[in-house]
Order: structure tokens, then sequence, then C-alpha cells
């Protein structure tokens, strides 16, 4: 059956009114309104001070409970006999009353839980319809401007979890729902009122890498009126576009493109520079991180609210794939636009470009997926400028650009099969044009404005031939000239064709001191290495830690125009909290009692957010604004002194045992 | 006599395996409706003293759904919830219970189908099983009870806070445990205080000697008064009375780990 989205217009649409509707006046002025974002600071959000006037009697002992069950239209009321379960709901203990909605969520559903809260003296209640993690947010606020602390809601989820599953036996799904009223109502009979954590946002971020897409991100941050700590490792700004030559479709130079970047940055006021450095230390959580950053060995301790990663990938080396090494004129993309950049490309007129060298399955399983659109950048680059290329004196032969030195090194390392002579540089230009040939396993030149290019190629007569991963194509020096021997797929037969220079098209790599930056910021990587977001589709450029965010190639492959976009998104999404001066932290949270712990520490190992610390006193304590309430500690502390509130021990035991116990 | 309609609790991960019984929903696969769901906010929350303590009040299968393998809301709340199922199902083989009344399973939100497949193979594999035994089969109960008690000791729970740890990041000395050693030290544990627990469990019933003890325990007698030492030393074990030259041993509620 294909997904469909339910319910229907009249349920969802009055949900999306009510964040919007004011509760009446008369009713809103008196209340302090308890624990409630828009409330003043001033205001106390202790919910024992509200008001004699709150009709939540939480200082007496009695439970009172108040269940709502919703027909959501015919979509639980179809398939589930909903007055049923209400005058069932009504029999179980501390529930004081309980009524049936056509649509809780509509307006006049959430009205009748507001009035029926002050009316009846509630002081839990719950609702039994959809699904808590769409519209538990809704019920809470309405909870809230009844005056009742949010955390004393809960909800039984009857339309996801039963009517929409179980539509061919109402009796059975009726049954159900009577017994996931009654485990919720278990559960909201020992519900505690918890006060959310205020914590202030310290307005400054800390940007990770100056390439460009940690210049974009510090940059925009920075012209939102926030300080900026931009950590570069290296020399200079730019990051991996310095090596390149051109960009695609641009028509100045890569370096010219990304100047304005590097000099808005060196000189915005908002933005320290931090040159030759690496982070060396993060503690804390979001609003609060203190960073170590170490500038040639003399360390600066900086406090900021938001972390951006943006540290970029490597290039993949090749050794040991098509004489890679072994061969001068057999280079990587990048190195050969260091070439082309420096004017040192020697004289050539047969190319072989030839793509996914260690990727889709080799070495590394991804697709780098921008390789393909820079191929063709480059053999186009070749055409455009081919008689720059040819005419130049006393090429020939593969200079080395010692001016990257991470590139000279690698150079440095090869055998130098080819005599001092060069391999037979081709005295004077060639006749004929260029002969481009592009092997590829498929083409990926996704969007627009690579598929451009892929078209100018296909109008210039570059080759694209296609290879499998079965039958590979081989490089080895003939006389003077690369042999590139491939299986032709549509005539299946060996051919062999004669380059004076083969490119390999590698992926993008992670670095290799991705991991131990990963370890200090405690985000994940993916299991190529590269950072990994906290929802894929959803949530591209979060970390599941709040208040740390990735962009461009330290999260996988991406073109300059995506690493611009992320790292302004990143800027967009850590300015929100800077903006806004504060977060409140969800009261589910773990809890230590410190006259139990003995201070194993077993939780502090435990807790992926280090938001548990030991104290002076030597027992655990939890950081209210970094725990995200998953409780892991909590179900391995030996001592069993941590509590996780809203999901105690207790309130799961009373759930399942009244599970088990059938109809009373 | 009426069909059996088993009691089952499946206990999903708020971020996946719930949002996957959802997606369930929301595509209308049906499945059987013996499940009752409890939402935590990890599979990682779930602690395996819960799952034995429901166990032991009749629950006739327990499903815990969290996150496939690396894709935990919480980053790594699940390899936990794996070790901790490791433990749970050693101790459900040593109470003697049927072994497929628990089951773990990663699923995805996005795995609405396969939720409702799992449901509905979990509830067969119950419904083929029939009823639990433990409430009537005294020693059953008496075992499970000594799961619980397991459960809930302090070398259990350390050794998994511990484990992965222990495993990847080295111990304090920066010594990495290898992965079967570690398995054979839990499996030791796991084996160890079961037995001090059953002791325990049977002696809280009713005061018993060590022959006693062995007997039911099916220990040599040596061993038991090892554990009635280990036991006796942590307050957890007294003398009820004297009887001849046999003392006959209780079970303390103010002791401790």
């Amino acid at each position: 059956m294909e997904p469909e989205e339910q319910p229907p217009a009249a349920s969802e649409e009055p949900t999306e009114e009510v964040p919007e509707t004011p509760a009446q006046p008369e009713e809103k002025v008196p209340e302090a309104q308890p624990g409630t974002e828009e409330q003043p600071p001033e205001t106390p959000t202790e919910t024992e001070d509200q008001p004699p006037e709150t009709p939540a009697t939480l200082d007496s002992d009695e439970v009172r409970i108040g269940a709502f069950i919703c027909h959501c239209g015919t979509n639980i009321g179809g398939f589930v006999d909903v007055p049923a379960v209400v005058e069932y709901a009504k029999t179980l203990p501390n529930v004081v009353y309980a009524t049936d909605n056509l649509y809780s969520c509509a307006e006049d559903g959430l009205a009748s839980i507001r009035d029926a809260i002050k009316e009846h003296k509630l002081n839990r209640v719950i609702v039994a319809s959809c699904t808590p993690r769409t519209h538990a947010p809704l019920f809470q606020s309405v909870c809230e401007e009844a005056g009742l602390n949010k955390y004393l809601f809960e909800f039984a989820n009857i339309r996801e979890q039963c009517s929409w599953v179980h539509m061919k036996e109402k009796e059975e799904a009726t049954q159900k729902a009577k017994d996931l009223v009654r485990s919720a109502i278990s559960k909201a009979a020992l519900l505690v009122p918890q006060e959310e954590m205020r914590v202030d946002v310290v307005p400054r971020s800390l940007v990770i890498g100056g390439g460009v897409a940690g210049l974009s991100a510090a940059l925009s941050v920075a012209r939102q009126g926030f300080d900026v700590h931009l950590v570069e490792k290296e020399a200079e700004l730019g990051g991996f576009v310095r090596n390149l030559n051109s960009l695609s479709l641009a028509v100045k130079s890569a370096a010219e493109t990304i100047k304005p970047l590097i000099d808005d940055a060196m000189s915005h006021e908002n933005i320290t520079v931090h040159l030759n450095s690496q982070v060396e230390q993060v503690n804390g959580f979001i609003g609060n991180f203190d960073t170590t950053i170490v500038t040639d060995g003399s360390s600066k301790e900086v406090k900021v609210g938001t972390i951006i990663v943006a540290t970029g990938a490597l290039e993949y080396i090749p050794e040991g794939f098509y004489g890679y090494g072994m061969y001068d004129n057999v280079v990587t993309l990048t190195e050969f636009e260091i070439l082309a950049k420096n004017h040192k490309l020697p004289k050539i007129q047969n190319v072989a470009f030839i793509q996914c060298v260690g990727s889709k399955g080799q070495d590394k399983s991804y697709c780098s997926r921008i390789c393909c659109g820079v191929s063709i950048k480059n053999a186009l680059y070749i055409m455009e400028n081919y008689a720059d290329i040819v005419g130049e004196e006393g090429g020939g032969r593969v200079e080395v650009d010692v001016s990257v030195p991470e590139i000279s090194s690698r150079r440095r390392r090869r055998r130098r099969i080819t005599s001092a002579e060069g391999p037979g540089a081709p005295g004077g230009a060639p006749s004929g044009g260029p002969e481009i040939t592009i092997f590829n396993r498929d083409v990926v030149t996704y969007g627009a404005e690579h598929e451009i290019y892929y078209n100018k190629a296909r109008e210039k007569r570059i080759r694209f031939v296609r290879y499998s991963l079965e039958n590979l194509p081989k490089v080895k020096l003939e006389g003077e000239k690369l042999a590139v021997s491939y299986f032709h797929q549509t005539l299946k037969t060996d051919r062999k064709l004669l380059a004076d220079m083969v490119v390999l098209a590698t992926p993008l790599v992670a670095p290799p001191d991705a991991s131990e930056l990963s370890k200090k910021l405690k985000v994940p990587l993916g299991q190529d290495g590269f950072f990994l977001e906290a929802h894929m589709k959803l949530r591209p450029i979060d970390f599941a830690t709040d208040g740390i965010f990735v962009c461009g190639t330290a999260r996988g492959p991406a073109d300059i125009t995506e690493s611009v976009a992320q790292g302004l998104g990143c800027a967009s999404r850590a300015a929100i909290p800077m903006a806004r001066g504060f977060i409140q932290a969800e009261a589910i949270l773990a809890q230590v009692d410190p006259t139990i712990c003995t201070g194993c520490g077993t939780c502090v190992e435990n807790c992926p957010y280090g938001a548990i610390r030991m104290t002076d006193e030597g027992t655990a304590e939890v950081l209210a604004a970094a725990c995200k309430g998953c409780g892991c500690c909590g179900a391995t502390c030996p001592e069993k002194a941590i509590t996780m509130m809203n999901y105690t021990d207790e309130q799961l035991l009373a759930q399942g045992r009244s599970i088990l116990e059938g109809v009373p | 006599m009426t069909e059996f309609k088993p009691k089952i609790i499946g206990f999903l991960c708020n971020w996946c395996s719930y949002a996957g019984a959802d997606l369930a929903g929301v595509s209308r696969y049906q499945y059987p409706p013996d499940i009752r769901i409890i939402r935590v906010m990890c599979s990682a929350r779930i602690d395996p003293m819960i799952i034995f303590t429901l166990f032991k009040e009749g629950a006739d299968g327990i499903l815990v759904g969290g996150c496939h393998l690396g894709d935990c809301h919480y980053i790594s709340g699940n390899y936990h919830t794996e070790k901790r199922a490791y433990v749970i199902e050693k101790l459900i083989e040593k109470t003697g219970m049927e072994p497929e009344r628990f089951r773990l399973e990663w699923i995805s939100a996005s795995e609405g189908e396969r939720f409702s497949k799992v449901v509905g193979e979990f509830t067969e594999t119950i419904r083929g099983l029939g009823p639990s035994k433990v409430k009537e089969d005294p020693e059953l109960e008496t075992k499970i009870g000594a799961a619980v008690g397991t459960t809930l000791s302090f070398r259990i729970r350390a050794l998994l806070g511990h484990e992965i740890q222990m495993a990847e990041g080295g111990n304090v000395y920066g010594e990495k445990v290898a992965e079967e050693e570690l398995q054979k030290i839990v499996d030791q544990a796991v084996e160890v205080e079961f037995r001090r627990n059953h002791i325990l469990e049977i002696a809280s019933s009713k005061p018993s000697s060590a022959k006693e003890l062995s007997q039911v325990v099916g220990i040599p007698p040596d061993e038991v008064v090892n554990h009635i030492a280990t036991l006796r030393q942590k307050n957890l074990l007294g003398i009820d009375h004297i009887d001849g030259m046999t003392p006959f041993y209780v079970a303390l509620l103010a002791g401790g780990d």
C-alpha cells in the first residue's frame, strides 16, 4: 500500500492555527504562564510558585487526571469504539474527567482541554489520539496555557499504532486502545512537573577551516554582528581551491574568484583569523563551549556559543593505479590544475582522463560526484587554451610545482622511468587539434551547471568511453607515449589509445585528522570518514549535538557552489541561538542523586554528549544544557543513582505493569 | 478455552522504531493487535532490570526496537543496547525461559512495512509458545527473580557500562581488551552473579541450608558455600536459625554491593 499522509484537512488545519490563536485575555493576564517560552525573563519558572488561582492542585497529593479521547474524524472513531474507551477511562484510578473530541487538535478540542483543566482542577492530562512525535508540543502548549506544567501531559497513540493498523478488528482495536489509555494514565499519575533550564548563549562562533565553506560561514556570521574566530591550519586562507586553476563557468581564475572572500574575512572587524592554528580542546555545550586554539605552539582560550566545522577534504592519492607514481605524465586532476595554473603543462595533444579512480567500489565505496564535472572542465580548458599549451617552449615533461609543498613532496617520491631528456618532447606543435578521451563508468554531471559543460564537451568532440569495474583500462609506457588499453563496450573489442598525458580523477577523501577533531567535538564520522550530519534529509548541516554544524567537503564531496551554500546555511543555523541569546533545554534529563552516587564514572564514560562531569566532591553531575535525555547513563549506573526525568524506572514499569494487568 | 491473546510489550525508541511504527500506521500496514508500545527516547534507556521485572510479572513477549547501528539519534546508544541485549539473552538462557520471548530489532523511521512484519512474526512466535509459564512455575519465577537481581548487581552493571570503552578505548592503562576476552569476562560474571542471585532468591522465600541451596541451584555444595560467604560479606545473606549443626540462610534486604 502506498503511504499516504492523513488525517483530512479538517484536523490539520486547526492544528496550524493554534499557536497563533491567542488565549482569552481575561485568562491570560492574571496568570504567570509558568514554563512557556513567551514569558518575560523576570517571571520565575518554578511551577511551585504558581499563583493560588492556578487550577492545577499540585501542592495537594491528589492526582486528578483528565483523559481526552480523540475520534480524529473517522480515523480513530471508524475503527475503535471511542465512547467505550471514554467510559472505560472514567473507571480508572485518578481519572476525574474523561471525554471524547471529534478532533482534539482542532480549536474546539483544545478549548475543551483548556476548560476542563480549570473546571475539574486537573493536574495531569492525557490525550489519546495520534502520535506524540507530531502533536505532543501542541497539547503541551495547551496545558501550559491553562497553567499546567507541560511535563504533566502524557500521550496515548491510538491512531498510528492502533486504529490504522487494526482496521478489520474493531473489538481488538478497542481493547488495545483501552490498554494504551490505561498505560498512559498509569504513567501520568507518576509525572512530576519539570522546569526547563534557560542557558545564556555566548554570541561568538568558532569556525574551523578557512576554505570557501568556512570563509562563507565566517563572513555571514560576522555580518550578522557576531564575533567569529576563524581557525586555519595552513599559513593562508582559501583551502583546497588554492590548488585549482579554473572554476566551472567562472570567467576569472580560481584564485581571483575567491580573493574577495579571503580579503573580506581578513579585514572584517568581527573576524579574528588564526593561521597556522589548530583547535586543541573543546569542552562544554551549546552556548558555552570552552575551546583552546593553538598557534605555533602557543595556546589561547576562546569561549564560543557555536562551532562550525569546515575542515574540508583531500584528494585521494591513487598509488598503484594506472602507473601513477611510475610515469611522469600520469597525474591526478588536482595536479593537472596546479600545472595548468602555473603554466607548466607539457605539450600535450592526446589526453586521457580516467574517472572514478579509487572510488565507487574500489578503495572507496562512494561516488565523489564532482570529478566528472571537473574532468570535463579541464578537458575544455585544454581545448580552449590549446594554442598556449602547445606553443610554449621547452614543454614535453611534467614539471613539479614546488610552490605547493604537498604536491611536490608527493611527486618527489616517484620513480622516474623516463630519461632526463623527457618522454620524447614532440618537437614543435603537433599537427591537428587536441584529442581528448574521458574514460568513465557513467558520467555524473548533475545539475544545470555541470550539464552545460557536458553538452559543450560533446559539441567539442571530446570522446566519452565507458568502462566497467570488471574491465579496467590499463596504462603503460610505450616508447614516448602512454598507451591506454581498454575494452570497448559497444564494439566488444580490446582497443588501444596513445596519450601524452593521463589524468586520473580521484575522489575527495576525508582528511586523516578528521577523526581526532570528531573526538574532540564528540560528533560522529560516517563510514567514509566524513563528518556525519544529524539527518541526511532534514538536518543536513546540523550535528546531533546542538550548537555544532558542518559544511563544505568536510561532510562529503561538494562543489564550490554547494560548499558556499552550506557555509551560509551553517551561519544561519549558528545565528539562531546566538540571536536569541539563550537556549531552553528540554527537561527530559538525567538526574544524579549525590547521596547514592559513588563516583565510579561509568556515566561520564557512557554519555555521548560529555554532559556528565565529576564534581570536586567526587560525585557525578549532569550539565542540564548538554544532556539530551537519552537515558543511557541511567540504564547503566551501577548504583542506580541516576533518574531519567519523565522516563523514570517507576514510570516505565508502571506502564508495563498496567499493560500486563489486563482488564482490572 | 478462550483463544490465547498474548501480552506483548514493545519498547521503541522515539527517533527510529517508534517513528517506524507510526509510518506503519500512516501506510496502513496491518499487523496483529497484541503488542502494546511504550515509547522511550532511546533503546539505551531500557534497563535490563525492566525487561526481567516485566517478564516476572507475566509478559508473554518483549520487543525492543532501536535505530540501526550507526544511525542512533544519540550517536552510540544502540551499541549499549546491543551489549545489554547480549546479557539479557544470556540470562534468559539461564532461567530456562524460551529465548524467543525477547527480541531486539533495529527498525528505522522509514521501515514501516518492516515494523509491521517484525511485529507479525514476533506475535506469531509468541502465540506458538503459548502463555508465559512464570505464574504457574514457581521455579521459573524464582529464576526470573534471580535474573532481576543479576541485572541490578554492581558487577554486571559496571561491566556493561565499561564494556565498549574497554574494547575500543582501552582501560585506564590504555590497554584494549580483546572482544573475545571481554565476552568471556561478561559470560563468567553473568554465570556467577546469576547463581548468587538465585541463592538469594531462594533464601528470600524460605530459610535454606547450603545443601538445599546446592540441590535447587544445581551446583556443588562447596561452590554454594563460596557464594554464601561472598553474599554474607556483602550483608545480603544472614543466618536465620541453626538446626543442629546446619545453618539456615535467609536473604537480607539491608545489604548491598
